[in-house]
């Protein structure tokens, strides 16, 4: 075990420090101890994560299929390709179209939750719990349960035997395109999956707002309900709401696993990261076109942060928290 | 409609903060708890029809009408699971269990001394380091699964636990969470450790540690959930079934030709079943990290 010490902390302990004195040189130094911490991480995050970054990017450049160590450069051919390819594209509106259901939606319900369980007055571990639960389980999980079951199209799905008691005919939920029933499909799923998630964000912070505030409009005269909220919970709650409708887009961009699972090899319904999936290891195994896609996205998606962190103002309400 | 004053109340507040809960009529409290109910049986029923067609037979799932509860469990479904070849599902558990478990322990170790480091060493370059990590969190990994696949097959790490494990390490996010802890960790206890003649290595393996094990414990639990339920990495990388994690393996049923409905069922309550026992044992340091956490993300 070192026994280095901070030179600013001698005086205290002058007996123990001598020994350090005479050992110092590389290992006492600041810069050591910081690259013994750091270096392993560091050269992980380079190795993996910036070295694919920019093989990528010059993979783009190449006619690169069937192999990774491509020859041909064709300067932005992949870049065009992509972009004119309909199916990226359609993935791009197919993420988009999600992304405007689902932000809204789990925080709308994961809000919900959140003040349902807040205003509970027994069992309220229990019921948090509940909520919670799916947070256990995986999205290919989800799909099966979703695709195989609740939504499977056919009679006995639990979909639309409660619809046949209405006696509203089969709905083919994943089937067709047309009309999109699918999207009722994928959003619940990941409804179910991620709003006690976020439930839980907005618990702890609805527990952090000083009662005091509720007692001044009560005296106001505000009436509890809707103008206790618009006027006092929601502004309270403005920190964490940017960093979920923030998390949640990040969410949304990495959408995969369900559209994977749900819609298997049906055209429809793709998002980019599934578009891109099969363009790169499916039998095409066409890796700069792939490549081209995921540099074309990765650049929409530090666009939208940044564009969205300058409105909303991500980062400011923590520091006045 | 008048609010109760505060102070005065039978069930002690669980956070200490019970605060602006108005008092209100019947009314108000039986559409609370209808609400609650409703939401209740929403939340519960995937896992109702989960259960109910792990242990039933295909007869009893496709059956004409819906059967709420079946009226006879097949125990049967368990060991038919496991006896069959053509998914090899026990490996596929075993896989997943050695997967999630190094790599929650890996992302401890790196991540945190590295969120240390950032947070409490003092060096010049310091900045432009944090802003090489910050840098990684603007682009999603999932973005950078066709180079990271390209990477790793040029390493030969295809099919082996090497490739499924070691790339997830590295996370920005991990690392940036780690440092705003450490920043807010009490000063005093690591002054105390230096005057007794410990270095940053010491101080930070003897004081800092012990110290932090909740903060520690609740990214483990989130971690491990996240290694166990990942599925789109696990699926560039186990290209032989022997390879496969629990989630590939049930994404395998769903685009199997095939289906034998009970066995999908069984095989997906198996694979809830590891993440719900952590749940129960974790959940109040789940909660408190995701509360800790999340927000500062």
């Amino acid at each position: 075990m070192s026994t280095t010490t901070k030179p600013a902390l001698t005086s205290p302990a002058p007996v123990k420090s001598r020994p350090a004195r005479t050992r110092r040189g590389l290992r006492g130094s600041r810069t050591f101890n910081f690259w013994l911490f750091i270096s392993p991480f560091l050269a992980g995050l380079v190795i993996f994560v910036y070295v694919p970054i920019g093989w990528s990017v010059y993979l783009s450049f190449f006619d690169a299929r069937f192999t990774v160590t491509p020859s041909k450069f064709i300067g932005f051919d992949n870049y065009t390709y992509m972009l004119t390819d309909p199916k990226f594209v359609h993935s791009l509106g197919t993420f988009t179209v999600f992304a405007a259901f689902i932000v809204p939606t789990t925080w709308a319900m994961s809000l919900g939750l959140a003040l349902l369980v807040n205003r509970l007055r027994f069992m309220r571990a229990f019921f948090r719990s509940v909520f919670f639960l799916p947070t256990a389980c995986s999205y290919v999980a989800a799909s099966l349960i979703w695709k195989m079951s609740l939504f499977s199209g056919v009679r006995f799905g639990l979909a639309n035997t409660v619809l046949g008691w209405f006696g509203i005919d089969n709905i083919a939920w994943l089937a067709s395109p047309d009309p999109p029933w699918y999207w009722l499909v994928i959003v619940t799923a990941r409804l179910w999956l991620q709003s006690g998630f976020y439930m839980i964000l907005f618990l702890a912070a609805l527990q952090n707002i000083p009662g005091e505030l509720y007692e001044a409009a009560a005296i106001d005269g505000a009436r509890p309900g809707w103008q206790t909220f618009r006027h006092i919970t929601l502004p309270q709650l403005r920190a964490t709401s940017t960093a979920v409708v923030l998390l949640l887009l990040i969410a949304a961009y990495q959408a995969f696993d369900e559209f994977y699972n749900l819609l298997d090899k049906t055209t429809w319904g793709r998002p980019p990261l599934v578009e891109l999936y099969y363009t790169a290891l499916g039998t095409e195994q066409d890796y700069g076109a792939g490549s081209a896609g995921a540099v074309i996205l990765t650049a929409l998606i530090i666009v939208v942060t940044l564009f969205q962190g300058r409105i909303m103002g991500f980062g400011r309400g923590d520091e006045s928290k | 409609m008048t609010t109760t004053t505060p102070g005065i109340r039978k069930t002690a507040p669980s956070a200490g903060a019970r605060r602006g809960r108005r008092g209100g009529g019947v009314m108000r409290s039986t559409g609370l708890w209808i609400a609650t109910g409703v939401a209740v049986v929403l939340f519960l029923i995937p896992f109702y029809v989960l259960l109910r067609n792990a242990f039933s037979t295909d007869a009893q799932i496709t059956g004409d009408h819906w059967e709420f509860f079946p009226t006879h469990l097949q125990w049967g479904n368990i060991s038919e699971l496991f006896d069959d070849q053509t998914v090899p599902f026990a490996r596929s558990l075993l896989n997943s269990a050695v997967v999630a478990v190094s790599m929650t322990a890996g992302i401890l170790l790196v991540c945190s001394l590295a969120g240390y480091a950032l947070a409490r060493i003092p060096y010049r370059h310091a900045n432009k380091i944090f802003y090489v990590v910050l840098g990684t969190l603007m682009v999603p990994t999932s973005v950078t699964f066709v180079p990271s696949f390209v990477l790793v097959s040029s390493l030969g790490w295809v099919d082996t636990y090497r490739g499924l494990i070691i790339p997830g390490l590295f996370s920005g996010f991990t690392c940036f969470l780690f440092r705003q802890y450490f920043l807010g960790f009490p000063k005093e206890l690591e002054e105390a450790a230096r005057v007794d003649g410990l270095g940053h290595w010491g101080a930070y393996w003897r004081v800092v540690v012990p110290n932090s094990l909740n903060f520690f414990a609740a990214i483990a639990t989130i971690t491990f959930i996240n290694g166990w339920n990942a599925f789109l990495w696990p699926l560039v990388i186990g290209q032989d079934p022997n390879a496969w994690t629990v989630q590939v393996a049930l994404s395998s049923y769903i685009t199997n030709q095939t289906v034998v409905f009970h066995q999908i069922f069984m095989a997906t309550a198996i694979s809830i079943l590891p993440l719900l026992c952590v749940f129960l044992f974790l959940q109040r340091w789940l909660v408190q990290g995701i509360a800790q956490t999340g927000i500062k993300g």
